[in-house]
C-alpha cells in the first residue's frame, strides 16, 4: 500500500495509461482528447492537443490513486487554467451527457410501474439535477471567473477563495439515497437488468463526482491560495 | 489461535501509532487489526459500517472539541463494537466515561491487551439486537418527515421531545440508508405509507 504506486510519466503511451486506469477515458475527452492516438506518448498527445501535460497526469493521478495528496511541487507546477477548464467541461459532461443517459435509464427502468411510483421518481430526479446545475452555475459563475481573473494578475475586491466553501454533501446524499432506493424499494416490477444499468451508472458518477471534489478541494483551492498570498 | 483473534478497527489519524498498535496486537495474538481509518470522512464511515469490528480503537483528535463529548453516539450509529480511547489529549470525566476502557501511548502491549478484552466484557453485559425493519413510531415519524414537517412540528404533532424527534430520523436514515427529506418521500411513498394526495407532486 502507498509505497508501490507506479507514478504516471509523460513518456508513457497513453494507450498503456487507459489500460492502467479505464476511468481515465472520461478524462480524456473531458480534455477533448479523441481516440485513435495510436502508439503516441501522452507528451505527445499534449503537446498536440496544446494541453499543459503536468496538469493532465496531475488530474490522472487524482482519478487512479485513493486518496491521493499531490506534492507541493506538483500543484506548483500545475496550470490553474488548465484545472479550471478540465472543471467547467466536466460540468458540461454531467449536465448535457451523462444525467441524460441516467434519465433515460431511469425512465426505462421505472416505465413498468404505476403513473404514481414514475412520477415520484422522476421528480426526485428532477429536484437532484436542478440542485447540482444551482451549485455548477455558482462555480461557472463566480469561482472560475475569480480564478481566470486571478491569474490574468487583475484582483477581485472582497472575494477570495476562502469563500468558496464547498459543501457537496447535500448533493451527494441525494444521489447516493437514488441509490439505495433503486436497489432496495423499488417494486418487483421493475426489470432487473435496467435497474443494474442504473445503478451502475449511479456508481460510476458517484465515484466521479468524488473526484471532481478532490480536484476543486485538494487542487485548485490550495493552487490558488498560493496565488493569492503572492 | 490466528481466527479467533478478535477483530480491532483502528480510527486513528496517525499512520506511526496505528501501525504500531498494529504490531504491538500482532505479537500478542488475542486482537488482530481488520482496518484502520486516518479520519471520519464519508468513504470512512462507509467501511466503519461493513467492518464488522469486535473492538474499535478511537483517538478521540478525529473529532473536533465540540463532537468529543458525543463520539459514543456518533460510533454508535455505524457499528456496536466496543469503543476504546487513546489518550493522546487530556480528557475530562465526562469524555472518558463514554468509553469501554482507555489505553495510552505508553502502556505496556499486555496492559493494553487485558484493556481491550475488559472492553469486550464490558460491551457484551449490554448487547443490543439491531432491528432493521422500521418500528411503528419511525414509521409515523417517516410520513411526517415525508409531508414536509419540521423537527418540532413533528415533536408537537407526537407529543415527543425534538431531541427524541432527531434520535428516531437518525435511526430511520440507518435502517434505510436514506439521508435527503426528498428520499425518504420517495420511499413512504413506495412503501405506501402515504399516499399521493398527501403531498403535492
Amino acid at each position: 500500500m502507498g509505497n508501490d504506486r507506479i507514478v504516471f510519466s509523460e513518456s508513457m503511451k497513453l494507450a498503456d495509461l487507459i489500460e492502467m486506469n479505464w476511468k481515465l477515458l472520461n478524462v480524456l475527452s473531458r480534455f477533448g482528447i479523441g481516440l485513435g492516438f495510436g502508439e503516441n506518448t501522452i507528451n505527445e498527445v499534449c503537446h498536440r492537443q496544446g494541453i499543459d501535460v503536468r496538469s493532465f497526469l496531475l488530474i490522472c493521478c487524482i482519478y487512479t490513486y485513493e486518496d491521493y495528496i499531490p506534492s507541493s511541487e506538483m500543484l506548483a507546477e500545475a496550470d490553474p487554467l488548465t484545472i479550471v477548464d478540465y472543471l467547467q467541461n466536466s460540468h458540461s459532461f454531467y449536465m448535457d451527457k451523462e444525467f441524460n443517459s441516467l434519465e433515460k435509464n431511469i425512465t426505462a427502468m421505472v416505465a413498468s410501474c404505476d403513473q404514481m411510483q414514475k412520477k415520484i421518481v422522476a421528480r426526485f430526479f428532477t429536484d437532484y439535477k436542478t440542485h447540482v446545475a444551482n451549485h455548477f452555475s455558482y462555480e461557472e459563475n463566480v469561482v472560475f471567473p475569480y480564478v481566470r481573473a486571478l491569474v490574468a494578475g487583475k484582483t477581485h475586491e472582497g472575494y477570495t477563495i476562502e469563500q468558496f466553501e464547498e459543501n457537496h454533501s447535500d448533493i451527494d446524499e441525494a444521489l447516493s439515497d437514488l441509490k439505495n432506493i433503486v436497489m432496495k424499494y423499488l417494486p418487483d416490477t421493475c426489470d432487473t437488468v435496467l435497474r443494474n444499468e442504473v445503478l451502475y451508472r449511479i456508481f460510476r458518477l458517484e465515484e466521479d463526482l468524488a473526484k471532481h471534489t478532490v480536484l476543486e478541494d485538494g487542487v485548485l483551492i490550495p493552487i490558488v491560495n498560493r496565488i493569492e498570498g503572492e | 489461535m490466528k481466527t479467533h483473534a478478535k477483530k480491532v478497527l483502528l480510527i486513528v489519524p496517525s499512520k506511526i501509532v496505528a501501525r504500531g498498535i498494529e504490531a504491538v496486537l500482532s505479537e500478542l495474538g488475542e486482537f488482530r487489526v481488520e482496518g484502520i481509518l486516518t479520519d471520519l470522512s464519508h468513504a470512512s464511515q462507509m467501511r466503519l459500517r461493513n467492518i464488522d469490528a469486535d473492538v474499535i480503537v478511537l483517538d478521540p483528535v478525529v473529532f473536533d472539541f465540540v463532537s468529543r463529548s458525543s463520539v459514543r453516539s456518533h460510533i454508535s450509529e455505524y457499528s456496536d463494537a466496543a469503543v476504546v480511547g487513546l489518550q493522546t489529549i487530556p480528557m475530562d470525566d465526562e469524555q472518558k466515561k463514554q468509553y469501554d476502557a482507555l489505553i495510552g501511548l505508553n502502556d505496556d502491549p499486555v496492559l493494553i491487551v487485558r484493556k481491550l478484552r475488559e472492553s469486550l466484557d464490558s460491551r457484551q453485559d449490554n448487547p443490543e439486537t439491531e432491528e432493521y425493519d422500521l418500528s411503528a413510531r419511525e414509521k409515523e415519524i417517516l410520513v411526517c418527515v415525508a409531508k414536509g414537517m419540521l423537527n418540532k412540528e413533528i415533536a408537537d404533532a407526537c407529543n415527543l421531545s425534538i431531541h427524541t424527534v432527531i434520535t428516531h430520523r437518525k435511526n430511520i436514515t440507518r435502517k434505510t440508508g436514506i439521508k435527503t427529506v426528498a428520499g425518504l418521500t420517495v420511499y413512504a411513498l413506495l412503501n405506501n405509507l402515504i399516499d399521493s394526495s398527501s403531498i403535492d407532486l
